[in-house]
């Protein structure tokens, strides 16, 4: 019989699969030619990446050496490239070769994205796809220097990783906020980036590149949107990549955003079959191995006589950075009726992360431990149902299976003796269940501190406490420790602001991870507070987090129960002029709003200011010197003052200008809080500074400084806190009072709240002392170099401007 | 000639990365506005933007974990459904309007 001739173009991965899944199912069916662009065999392209790290040379990762072509008679043209495909007669040309077909298999891969920015063209510019790239990276990293790897998906990372390691300064830049967005959750994203971090690798998050910067016809620089520039000598694009069709486009078959194939791998011409990440099926394409390989079984039972019925892949994502385990499958984002498990480490850097919908695994994300990835990966293509194996999942295969079926106390009675139930610190079932019965404790805390079980992260806390009532049944005292934070966590707040300070955390993720969050993102309890915790802690240094605040926060003003909002500018210590009540006046006209009031704290509020509006109503405000009066804000509210010596026949001091100076000294700083202050120029305290915050009377000795009044939902006088010879004084005491309470308050606790819970002694001790009180003032005096800024001023000049705009007005015009 | 049921007329309001993670944003309609709410792991969820407890714009509210807390007075609406979830469960619910995403571009529907 004479053999059919089988034209395979691309010598990669799909195209020498395609040929052994052939051979394996009909050895002697076809005379096979290979056409190859890169003048070697056939090897593992994703190993190139270990190749790039200098962990493996390009010999261990050959897959077919020529040895394989020989053997089974293969005509192998590397280093040559067809240029063209002659449908009609059957046949490939590349340069003087000619070679024809009864079959044809296109499996030209793809190619790196190029974007389109300037200086794409210098050298020292590279993508990562092939052994050439390898190479010129590995020579750029010989000389050493710095690189810049453009592109935060896998390729980026690995790539920056094996520069890393091969002695350059390497810097992912992502144009995303989460690293491997497609795959990671923030959390697991927060955590690969400090993983990459120790290992040398700097990534640069949600930035822009803009233009490649060049010296002498060599690259020099990645230049951002931001207007920074991070100098490098080797800048790698791994920005995506897109379907190689030139060849099957110029033969006329049907494209899309690849060749598409039917679920027999068929293109358009009924002789003409492509695999692998060249094809596109059912609409989808593919960057990854595992679809390539059903793909080729598929094709290779259709080319053998067989009907190949090619369905499409679950996909599912390991990185390969030594020493990082990072695993992602299916969707984390879901939908209704989602439910998340989420498992934290902090001592070992683990984060886990299950999705679980109507009953079965939909999404795992794997951190710092990804062994069970690909079973959860086979709960997940299989549809099993888990819910009977909710409580174990989290905790891995082996700790399921051998609990399958029982209800969760029978289950932890059926843990075995030397069942791990403390990851961190390495305490199994036995020896706390010695320890209880042993030493009779009967609380949690008792048992942390003879065992160090759940002493460390407490994720295991729930698995510990079981045990405990399981041993001791009715015996078993449930804790009364301090209040939680939220649901999220079981730490209170004490806890997690020590923390913050003494972990060195700066950022929300951070904190997260460190104390062992249940919930990927936290809550709208939690989150607010380690906001504010993290801005108090790291002045300067932490970006805030705008989704993190109340909306009155987050866009500057104060949202009525009709969905508009208030304005209110601020009135240093309750002065104002003709100037700005004009401008006032003016601005209300001109936006037609509804409601003018003078407000309990001396100033004007301006009610019913639409949404849209508030950017040209700031601006109008602005422009007039008014600036926002944070009468929205957890901060520094309203410096009340009365007209003391001034004008006052009673007045003993200048109160309406130290209420001035304290409001312009302060203002804009945040707190656990609101804060109000006043000053009142004698003890008749015309301004009410005795049910304040902080409260100011002037004597004829000096200034009487009272803390700890409420006068809202609670009411209760000031005590006196301490007594200040002069203006400076005050303000220093004042001001290191502010410092404290926004060091120890816990968010929402009012200072009188505060006052109650740590002593006045504690206050009074630390702005008597005077070093302790020059590092407090020192400390508020730093952060507010941060914070004296108009935030009102910030959004004209355009800050979060799309917090104002509606996404689109096009819905209004559609057809009802 | 087909007769089709569906009678959903899609309307592209921009692109899904318009909505900043944990946040959402709102798209005005001649019967109120829309709210279309991104969470912290990128899914996307439509909503009319009133709380089922007196009306707050849920488009102002925190976005966390698959839920909003409501502006006004910190109702959890759970953003699949539109529902209050805890202690409010079962209180009304806040409209649930089609999404879809195409391409990374935001397509509403109306029926
Ligand atoms: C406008 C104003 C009433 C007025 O028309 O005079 C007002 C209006 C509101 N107050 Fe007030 N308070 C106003 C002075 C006061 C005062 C009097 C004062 O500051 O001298 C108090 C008592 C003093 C005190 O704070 O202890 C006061 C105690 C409260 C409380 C109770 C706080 C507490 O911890 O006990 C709340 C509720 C809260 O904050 O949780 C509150 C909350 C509110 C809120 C923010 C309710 C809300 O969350 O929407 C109101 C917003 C109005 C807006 O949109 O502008 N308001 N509120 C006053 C604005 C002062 C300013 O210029 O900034
Ligand atoms: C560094 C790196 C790491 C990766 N890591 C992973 C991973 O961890 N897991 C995973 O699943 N996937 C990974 N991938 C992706 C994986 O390598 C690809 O999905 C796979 O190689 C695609 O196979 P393919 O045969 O379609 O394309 P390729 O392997 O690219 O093969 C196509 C071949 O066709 C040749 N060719 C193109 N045009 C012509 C022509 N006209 N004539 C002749 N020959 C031509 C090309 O030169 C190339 O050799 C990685 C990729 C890279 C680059
Ligand atoms: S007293 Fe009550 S109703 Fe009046 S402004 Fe304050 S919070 Fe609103
Ligand atoms: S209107 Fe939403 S909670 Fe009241």
């Amino acid at each position: 019989m004479v053999k059919q001739k089988l034209v395979v173009i691309g010598n990669g991965m799909a195209g020498c699969r395609a040929v052994q899944e052939v051979l394996k199912r009909d050895p002697d069916r076809y005379e096979i030619t290979i056409f190859g662009a890169e003048p070697r065999v056939n090897y593992d392209r994703i190993m190139l990446s270990p190749v790039l790290a200098g962990e493996k040379r390009f010999e261990d990762i050959i897959i077919n050496d020529l040895s394989w072509y020989q053997d089974n008679n293969i005509t192998l043209h590397a280093g040559r490239a067809v240029d063209a495909i002659d449908a009609q007669a059957r046949q490939v040309r590349a340069g003087d070769i000619t070679a024809p077909y009864d079959k044809l298999i296109l499996a030209t891969g793809s190619d790196p994205v190029r974007l389109p920015l300037p200086g794409i063209g210098l050298k020292g510019v590279v993508a990562f796809r092939d052994l050439d790239d390898v190479d010129a990276m590995v020579a750029a990293a010989d000389a050493g220097g710095r690189a810049v790897v453009i592109g935060g998906g896998l390729l980026g990372i690995e790539a920056a990783y094996g520069l890393a390691r091969r002695g350059m300064e390497a810097t992912v830049v992502h144009l995303m906020d989460v690293l491997m967005e497609r795959q990671l959750d923030p959390s697991a994203g927060h955590l690969l980036a400090e993983a990459l971090g120790a290992r040398g690798v700097e990534t640069v998050l949600g930035a822009q590149s803009e233009e490649i910067v060049g010296r002498d016809g060599q690259v020099a620089g990645l230049r951002l949107k931001d207007g920074r520039t991070l100098p490098c000598e080797l800048l790698v694009l791994a920005v995506g990549i897109r379907p190689n069709v030139a060849l099957a486009r110029a033969a006329g078959l049907e494209i899309g955003r690849g060749v598409v194939v039917d679920d027999a791998m068929r293109t358009s011409d009924p002789n003409i079959f492509a695999v692998g990440e060249c094809v596109e099926h059912r609409g989808q394409i593919y960057g990854l191995v595992a679809p390539i390989w059903e793909m080729c079984k598929s094709l290779a039972l259709g080319l053998t006589g067989g009907l190949g019925a090619y369905e499409g892949t679950v996909l599912s994502t390991r990185l390969k950075v030594s020493g990082v385990e990072v695993f992602s499958a299916g969707r984390f984002a879901g939908g209704e009726g989602c439910e998340d498990i989420v498992f934290r480490d902090a001592g070992r850097g683990v984060y886990k992360r299950l999705v679980i919908e109507e009953g079965r695994l939909a999404g795992a994300v794997l951190f710092g431990e990804a062994a069970d990835g690909g079973w959860y990966f086979d709960l997940m293509r299989s549809g099993a149902a888990v819910s009977d194996m909710r409580e174990t999942l989290i905790f891995g295969q082996a700790a399921t299976e051998g609990l399958r079926g029982l209800d969760p106390s029978a289950a932890v009675a059926a843990m075995a003796d030397d069942t791990e139930v403390c990851g961190c610190n390495g305490v199994c079932k036995g020896a706390i269940v010695a320890a209880v019965t042993g030493q009779g404790l009967n609380t949690l805390d008792a048992v942390k501190a003879v065992t160090k079980a759940s002493a460390s992260c407490g994720s295991c806390t729930p698995l510990v406490e079981k045990l405990l009532k399981l041993t001791l049944g009715d015996g078993f005292k449930t804790q009364a420790g301090p209040k939680p934070v939220c649901g999220c966590t079981h730490h209170g707040h004490e806890h997690a602001r020590r923390a913050i300070v003494d972990l060195g955390l700066k950022s929300l993720h951070a904190v997260f991870q460190a104390l062992e969050w249940t919930t990927p993102d936290g809550c709208a309890s939690c989150r607010p507070a380690l906001n504010y915790y993290l801005l108090c802690a790291w002045p300067g240094e932490y970006r805030d987090d705008k989704q993190s605040r109340f909306i009155n926060e987050r866009v500057h003003a104060n949202i009525q129960k009709d969905g508009t909002y208030s304005v209110v500018p601020r009135m240093w210590g309750g002065m104002t002029s003709a100037a700005e009540l004009r401008a006032i006046a003016d601005v209300v006209d001109k936006f037609a709003i509804p409601s003018v009031k003078v407000t309990g704290g001396q100033r004007i509020d301006l009610l019913g200011v639409r949404k849209d509006d508030l950017p040209a109503v700031w601006s109008d405000l602005n422009a007039a010197g008014l600036v926002s009066g944070h009468a929205y804000a957890k901060g520094l509210r309203t410096v009340k003052t009365c007209v003391g010596s001034d004008w006052c026949r009673f007045g003993t001091q200048d109160s309406t200008g130290l209420g001035v100076r304290l409001e312009k000294f302060m203002w804009g700083s945040w707190t656990p809080a609101k804060l109000k202050l006043a000053v009142s120029g004698c003890p008749r305290n015309c301004a009410e500074a005795t049910c304040k915050d902080i409260g100011v009377v002037c004597v004829d000795s000096g200034y009487e400084i009272h803390i700890g009044g409420a006068a809202g939902l609670h009411i209760q006088g000031t005590q006196l806190l301490t007594k200040a010879v002069g203006e400076r004084e005050a303000l220093w005491v004042i001001c290191a009072a502010t410092q404290l309470y926004r060091e120890e308050g816990f968010y929402l606790e009012r200072i009188y709240k505060w006052v109650d819970r740590v002593g006045l002694e504690h206050i009074r001790r630390h702005v008597e002392d005077e070093g302790l009180r020059q590092a407090l003032y020192d400390r508020f005096a730093y952060s507010q170099r941060f914070s004296r800024i108009d935030p009102w001023a910030e959004r004209v000049a355009g800050r979060d401007a799309d917090e104002f705009n509606p996404l689109s007005r096009r819905m209004e015009f559609a057809p009802a | 000639m087909t007769l089709t049921l569906d009678t959903i007329v899609w309307t592209d309001v921009g692109a899904v990365t318009d909505i900043p993670l944990r946040g959402a944003r709102r798209v005005p309609t001649a019967d109120g506005d829309i709210a279309i709410f991104r969470t912290g792991d990128g899914a996307v969820f439509a909503l009319k933007d009133a709380c089922p407890h007196k009306g707050g714009p849920l488009s102002q509210g925190i976005v966390h974990g698959r839920a909003v807390a409501c502006p006004l007075h910190g109702w959890n609406i759970d953003l699949a459904t539109g529902e209050p979830m805890g202690a409010d469960h079962g209180k009304g619910c806040a409209p649930k309007v089609p999404l879809r995403v195409e391409l990374g571009r935001l397509l509403l529907g109306r029926i």
